[in-house]
């Protein structure tokens, strides 16, 4: 910062130096090569290159719009969470059997704990002069290996949740037959009770994440609906119905009735 | 007559020194991408920066029409996404602007790391950045929740869940987040708070130090 001189001297009871140092650039010659301002020829250069690049991000908001998924819902257990992408990586080390349950202070701390420890204490673990990648491999190595598990957890968790799931996060969903949905639909007392069953299925059967149930009598005989229900069907989980017995089978009376 | 302005600004408050450190240095050959086109490495901190910004701009527009708590969170995303006009521009540039300032760190940290720009004497400053790095992700856990949609909701649930199983501080450490036995209104006002007060005061602390020690220090030379 500022060099300052220690006799200064200052004007009047301030502390402001009575001594001016002109305003005139330095020489830049610190560094071998083609120094150049940063201010201002540098820094005009910096700014057409960040403005065609906020076009290019204002474009990328108008065409892809931030997803919104239904209001959050406590109920509806269905709902498959998933974290932001950049999580990914720590959320899948978890469901590792070696990183979970019994050794989940190794997913929860060991692990990350030590990578993000190592990168935290770089400078004094990778003490040396040297600063070539090529020319201390330990660390350079170590990096490559980190970066490369992010990159396969990342992936791995996607992946999963692609196959398990459908390409969708759990909400607005891909096999959400919107089309044939009828607006003017209402559903049933027995049906509106059903918090978690209308996560996926709609307020109304109309189907979110989950399909249409509107004609379901249609596809379905009552006691198929009645496995279907109890055990799950695809991704959709067993158990989601809460209630007694004979809430279930009026359920399934109302659903079969659906034509 | 801005020659004369800055006189007599300088005359008062000797903010010479104080510019020479803000503007006046030099971008040495091997960071100008005009030199060498390679040279854009040397741009991610500065692309970080320039995304923060975004983030902190827009993040004040959408200030103006969120509202913290669980009957409106969702319903005023909704109408600044659908109804207010541009809303679904300042809200698009907030929501992939902090996947970008992600990225863009991410590559700016390898950046660092590859070009072993981190030791002596610039140790203190890559500790700061690291700062930066987990307040970053502070930030991106806390602001997912804010929408208060589904995704969000059980995403921080889980992420919550993660909390409590890390040893000893664990449970306290959900404790201080949801604010209570489940998630909800105490833990969103929680986050809220988290996501626009401390979280960006300490970022914005901390991304004064790194910068002074930039300009004291100056760039790493080259390889």
């Amino acid at each position: 910062m500022a060099k300052h001189d220690k006799d200064a001297t200052f004007v009047g009871d301030s502390r402001v130096s009575a001594k001016r140092i002109p305003n005139i650039s330095p020489s830049y010659s610190d560094f071998p090569g083609k120094s150049e301002a940063f201010w201002p020829n540098f820094l005009l250069k910096e700014w057409m290159v960040a403005a065609v690049g906020l076009i290019a991000f204002l474009v990328l908001t108008v065409s892809h719009e931030s997803p919104l998924t239904a209001k959050a819902n406590p109920n509806d257990t269905s709902f498959v969470p998933l974290p932001d992408w950049y999580f990914l990586f720590l959320y899948q080390l978890l469901k590792y059997p070696w990183a979970a349950g019994d050794y989940v202070i190794l997913g929860i701390l060991g692990i990350p704990g030590v990578a993000f420890g190592a990168m935290v204490l770089v400078p004094w673990l990778d003490a040396g002069k040297e600063r070539r990648p090529l020319k201390r491999p330990v660390t350079t190595g170590l990096m490559m290996l980190s970066l490369f598990s992010i990159f396969f957890l990342t992936w791995a968790a996607h992946d999963e949740h692609v196959k398990k799931h459908g390409a969708s996060h759990g909400g607005a969903g891909a096999n959400a037959p919107a089309a044939a949905a009828d607006p003017n639909f209402k559903a049933g007392d027995i049906w509106t009770a059903q918090a978690s069953c209308q996560g996926c299925h709609g307020k109304n059967l109309e189907g979110t994440a989950g399909p249409n149930l509107q004609k379901v009598g249609e596809k379905y005989k009552p006691e198929e609906i009645k496995e279907i229900i109890t055990k799950g069907k695809g991704s959709m989980p067993p158990g989601m119905f809460k209630g007694s017995d004979e809430d279930l089978n009026k359920l399934v009376e109302y659903l079969a009735s659906l034509k | 007559m801005m020659q004369k302005m800055y006189d007599w600004v300088d005359e008062r408050l000797n903010i010479t020194p104080m510019w020479r450190d803000l503007a006046d240095h030099e971008v040495p050959e091997h960071v100008n991408p005009a030199h060498h086109f390679s040279a854009f490495v040397y741009c991610f901190g500065g692309l970080t920066f320039f995304i923060t910004v975004i983030q902190i701009l827009s993040g004040m527009f959408l200030s103006m029409y969120y509202v913290p708590d669980i009957i409106n969170a969702y319903e005023s995303v909704k109408y600044l996404q659908t109804e207010v006009a541009f809303g679904v521009i300042v809200r698009g540039m907030h929501h992939w602007g902090a996947s970008l300032v992600i990225v863009m760190m991410f590559l700016h940290t390898l950046r660092v790391f590859f070009t072993g720009a981190y030791k002596k004497p610039r140790e203190l400053n890559w500790v700061v950045g690291m700062l930066i790095f987990f307040v970053m992700l502070g930030l991106g856990f806390t602001g997912y929740l804010l929408p208060w949609d589904n995704t969000a909701y059980f995403a921080t649930k889980v992420g919550l869940q993660i909390a409590d199983t890390v040893p000893w501080v664990g449970p306290y450490l959900k404790t201080l987040l949801t604010g209570g036995e489940i998630v909800g209104a105490q833990t969103l006002t929680r986050f809220f708070a988290i996501h626009v007060f401390f979280l960006p005061g300490a970022l914005l602390g901390l991304l004064g130090a790194h910068f002074v020690m930039i300009r004291a220090q100056g760039i790493s030379g080259p390889l």
